[in-house]
C-alpha cells in the first residue's frame, strides 16, 4: 500500500502553503472505527489524483447538524459560528465533506450566518473525477457479476437532490445495479436522521434499519452501497442483524472507488 | 318571478356565508408569526403551475392520479356550465349560451357531459377504495369518525350532483325534441341522451324532473361551496396559494433562528449590536400561534390523504408519529383558537396547547426529518417544519429533551462531537489501526 500522507491545514499554513480543497472529515469520520476507514479512503482517491489538499484535524469541531435537528439551535450556531471563524482564518474556499449531514450543514445553513464556500459531498467529487477521466475502474479489484445496490441518504438525496452522483462511481463498474423499490426521492431513511443516531427509538414494531435493509436484502445483492457514515451504521447492523456479513457487505462508494482502482495493495 | 328572486337570494345568501368562513380561515391562518415569502414570485408562479395546476406531484400513484384528474379538470370545466346555470337562475332564461355559441355550444356541452361521467367514475372509484377496498393510507390513529365521514360526504355530494347534472340534461334534452315551449334546443347530449329514454314520456313529468335536478344542482352547488370551509376539501382552493409560498430552498437546510443568531453573536462578541428581529416571544413553537402563518396554511390546505404517512419511516415501523396528524391537529387546534376568539375575545387563553394537547412528545422525538413526508404531499405541505418547531420549544424553552439527547448536546458542547472523544484524538485516524 502506497504511503498516506494526510496534510493539516495548520501544517500547510506553517509552510505559507494553501491547499486546493479543504477535505471536511466529520465527527462520524473521524471517530467511528467504519467511518475511519471510508475517511482514509477518501484521502487515498485525493492522493490518487493529485489534488492538494487538507484536513482541519484537531481544530474541526462537529458542524452543528444534529444539536440542529434535535431542536438545540442555540449549540448548532455556536457550533457554526465557531467553524466559520476557523475555515474563514485558512480562507477556505472549497470544501469537500465525507458526510452528507456536514455536506448539507455547510453548504445550506453555515451562508446564513456568514460562511461562504463551495461545498461538495465526496460522491460529487467522486462523480466529477470519473467525468474529467482522472478515476477509472482498472487496476484494481473487480466487480464483475456483483451485485449492487445502493441506498440513498435523506440528506444527499431528498435533501439536496444529489442522486446520480454515487450511482456514477457504481456505473463505471463491470457490475449489476439494482434499486431497491424505495429509491432516489422515494427513498426510504436508514432510520438515523434527526439526531435518531443518538437516542433509542420510540416504541414501535420495528426498527427503521431492519425495514430498509429487509428490502436491500429481497434484492440479494452482494453489495448494499452508501455514502454515508450514520447510513453505514445503521445498514451495517442491520445486515448484522441477520447473521449476512459474509454474504453481503455494506460500502461506501468511496470504499468501492479505491477498491476498483486498487488504491489500497 | 317569484322563482328568480328565490334563486337571487339563495345565491346572496350562499356565497355571503362563504365570504364569512373564509375570512375566518384567512383571519385563523394569519394567527401564525410573520415569515416572508413574497420573493422570486416567477419561481413561484412555476411551482404553482407545475404542482397545483399540472398535479405533478400526483403522478407517484398513477391510478389515484388519473382518478384524481378526472374529478379535478371535471371540476374546474363543469364550473363555466355553473356560470350560465346562474344567469339562467337570475333571468329565468333557458341555456342563455346556446344561440351566441352556436355550434361551439354542442361541443361545450358535450365535453361537461363525458367529463361528468368520468368524475362520476372517478368519485365512485373513490368510495370503493375507501369503503370496500379499504386502502391503508386512509385508516390510521387519526383518522377517526369525523374525517372519515367527511371524505364520504364530498365524494357521495359530488355522485349526487354529477347524477343531477346527468339526469337534468336527459330531460332537457328529452323537451326539446318534443318541442316543448321554453325549452329551446341546444347543446349536445352523448351521455345524458343515452339516459334519456328511461324518463317518462309526459311533459309536465319531464318539466318537474328538470326543474328539480336544475333546482337541486345549484342549490347542492351552493351547499357543497358552504361545506368546504368546514372540511379537509379546502384543499381545492388553498391548494394554488400554498404551492405558490412553497419552501424554495432545499429540503435539507432548516432556517437559522435569527433570534438565536442575535444572542449567539452577542455571546461571542459583546460589542455586538443585534438588527431588531420581528419573532414571537418564544424559542419554537408551543401553539399555533408560534408557529408561521404558512404553517397554518398547509394545515388548512392539507385534504388527509395519507401521502406523507404511508411513506413514513417511523409510521411504517409502527411509531405513533404521523405527518398527517401533525397536519391535521394543527389546522383543529387554529380553528379552535379562532373559535375561542370568537367566542370570547381576542385576549382568552384556554389551558390547551398544540404541543401535549394535541401532539405528544412521542410523535415529534420519533422524525427521523428524512423528508419522505415533503416530498411526497402533493401540494407541498412540510409536516417536518412544525415537527422542528416543536422540538425546539421543548429543547430551548424547557430543557425537555429525551436524556440521550442531552448527552449528545453535552458532548458536542464540550468535546466538539456528539460522541464522548476527546477533540485533541480527532486526527488519529490518520494512523491505520
Amino acid at each position: 500500500m502506497k504511503d498516506l500522507t494526510v496534510p493539516t491545514m495548520a501544517e500547510l499554513a506553517a509552510k505559507g502553503e494553501s491547499p486546493e480543497i479543504l477535505f471536511w472529515v466529520g465527527c462520524a469520520g473521524s471517530f467511528d472505527e467504519r467511518a475511519q476507514k471510508i475517511t482514509r479512503d477518501i484521502c487515498r482517491i485525493l492522493q490518487h489524483v493529485g489534488i492538494k489538499y487538507a484536513v482541519l484535524g484537531t481544530e474541526e469541531s462537529c458542524t452543528g447538524d444534529p444539536a440542529k435537528r434535535a431542536g438545540n439551535e442555540f449549540l448548532f450556531q455556536m457550533q457554526a459560528m465557531t467553524n466559520i471563524q476557523t475555515l474563514d482564518a485558512y480562507e477556505i474556499k472549497k470544501i469537500v465533506t465525507g458526510c452528507p449531514h456536514c455536506f448539507n450543514t455547510i453548504k445550506n445553513e453555515y451562508p446564513g450566518l456568514g460562511g461562504n464556500y463551495e461545498v461538495i459531498h465526496h460522491s460529487q467529487l467522486i462523480q466529477q473525477l470519473i467525468d474529467e477521466g482522472k478515476l477509472k475502474a482498472e487496476g484494481g479489484e473487480s466487480f464483475k457479476g456483483k451485485k449492487i445496490t445502493f441506498h440513498d441518504p435523506c440528506y444527499l438525496g431528498r435533501g439536496n437532490n444529489v442522486y446520480e452522483a454515487p450511482r456514477a462511481a457504481l456505473e463505471i463498474l463491470d457490475a449489476e445495479l439494482v434499486e431497491m423499490k424505495r429509491c432516489r426521492s422515494n427513498g426510504l431513511c436508514c432510520g438515523a436522521g434527526g439526531a435518531q443516531m443518538f437516542k433509542e427509538p420510540e416504541k414501535g414494531v420495528k426498527d427503521i434499519n431492519i425495514e430498509r435493509i429487509d428490502e436491500a436484502l429481497s434484492l440479494q445483492p452482494n453489495i448494499v452501497a452508501s455514502s454515508c457514515p450514520f447510513c453505514m451504521t445503521m445498514l451495517s447492523d442491520g445486515v448484522k442483524n441477520y447473521n449476512k456479513e459474509q454474504e453481503v457487505k455494506v460500502l461506501d462508494i468511496a470504499e468501492i472507488t479505491v477498491k476498483a482502482n486498487g488504491l489500497d495493495r | 318571478m317569484l322563482l328568480q328572486v328565490i334563486f337571487l337570494l339563495i345565491s346572496i345568501a350562499a356565497i355571503t356565508f362563504f365570504t364569512i368562513n373564509v375570512r375566518k380561515i384567512a383571519r385563523n391562518i394569519n394567527l401564525g408569526r410573520p415569515v416572508d415569502r413574497s420573493d422570486r414570485p416567477g419561481e413561484r408562479m412555476m411551482v404553482m403551475l407545475k404542482v397545483a395546476f399540472g398535479q405533478t406531484k400526483m403522478v407517484k400513484r398513477p391510478i389515484a392520479a388519473v382518478l384524481h384528474l378526472f374529478v379535478y379538470i371535471g371540476f374546474v370545466i363543469i364550473n363555466i356550465e355553473v356560470l350560465e346555470i346562474i344567469i339562467d337562475g337570475l333571468f329565468g332564461t333557458h341555456r342563455i349560451f346556446a344561440a351566441p355559441l352556436g355550434g361551439f355550444y354542442n361541443v361545450l356541452i358535450a365535453s361537461f357531459e363525458i367529463l361528468a361521467a368520468l368524475v362520476l367514475f372517478g368519485v365512485i372509484a373513490f368510495l370503493v377504495r375507501r369503503n370496500i377496498l379499504k386502502l391503508q393510507r386512509f385508516t390510521g390513529v387519526e383518522m377517526t369518525e369525523w374525517p372519515k365521514s367527511d371524505a364520504n360526504i364530498i365524494l357521495i355530494a359530488e355522485v349526487l350532483l354529477m347524477s343531477a347534472f346527468l339526469t337534468m340534461n336527459a330531460a332537457d334534452y328529452k323537451l326539446q325534441l318534443m318541442g316543448a315551449a321554453h325549452y329551446t334546443p341546444g347543446g349536445s347530449f352523448p351521455v345524458s341522451g343515452l339516459l334519456s329514454p328511461l324518463l317518462p314520456e309526459s311533459q309536465g313529468a319531464l318539466i318537474v324532473i328538470e326543474r328539480a335536478c336544475w333546482w337541486f344542482h345549484i342549490v347542492g352547488i351552493f351547499a357543497f361551496l358552504n361545506y368546504l370551509p368546514y372540511s379537509k376539501h379546502f384543499h381545492i382552493l388553498l391548494a394554488f396559494p400554498n404551492t405558490y409560498y412553497s419552501n424554495l430552498e432545499p429540503k435539507g437546510e432548516f432556517n437559522n433562528m435569527a433570534v438565536v443568531t442575535n444572542e449567539v453573536k452577542a455571546m461571542l462578541d459583546p460589542s455586538f449590536v443585534p438588527a431588531p428581529v420581528e419573532e414571537g416571544g418564544r424559542f419554537g413553537a408551543k401553539d399555533i400561534s408560534d408557529l408561521t402563518w404558512k404553517n397554518l396554511m398547509d394545515a388548512y390546505t392539507c385534504t388527509e390523504c395519507g401521502r406523507c404517512t404511508s411513506v413514513c419511516p417511523a409510521n411504517i415501523t409502527g411509531k405513533l408519529l404521523s405527518p398527517r396528524k401533525i397536519m391535521m391537529d394543527t389546522r383543529d387546534r387554529a380553528t379552535e383558537v379562532g373559535n375561542n376568539i370568537d367566542r370570547h375575545g381576542k385576549e382568552y387563553k384556554d389551558d390547551k396547547t398544540l404541543l401535549d394537547t394535541y401532539i405528544s412528545r412521542e410523535e415529534i422525538w420519533a422524525c427521523t426529518s428524512c423528508n419522505a413526508c415533503t416530498e411526497a404531499c402533493p401540494v407541498n405541505i412540510d409536516p417536518l417544519a412544525i415537527i422542528m418547531d416543536l422540538r425546539r420549544y421543548a429543547v430551548m424553552e424547557e430543557s425537555q429533551a429525551p436524556a440521550s439527547l442531552n448527552n449528545m448536546f453535552g458532548n458536542v458542547e464540550n468535546n466538539g462531537a456528539p460522541w464522548k472523544y476527546s477533540p485533541a484524538d480527532r486526527l488519529n485516524w490518520r494512523v491505520e489501526s
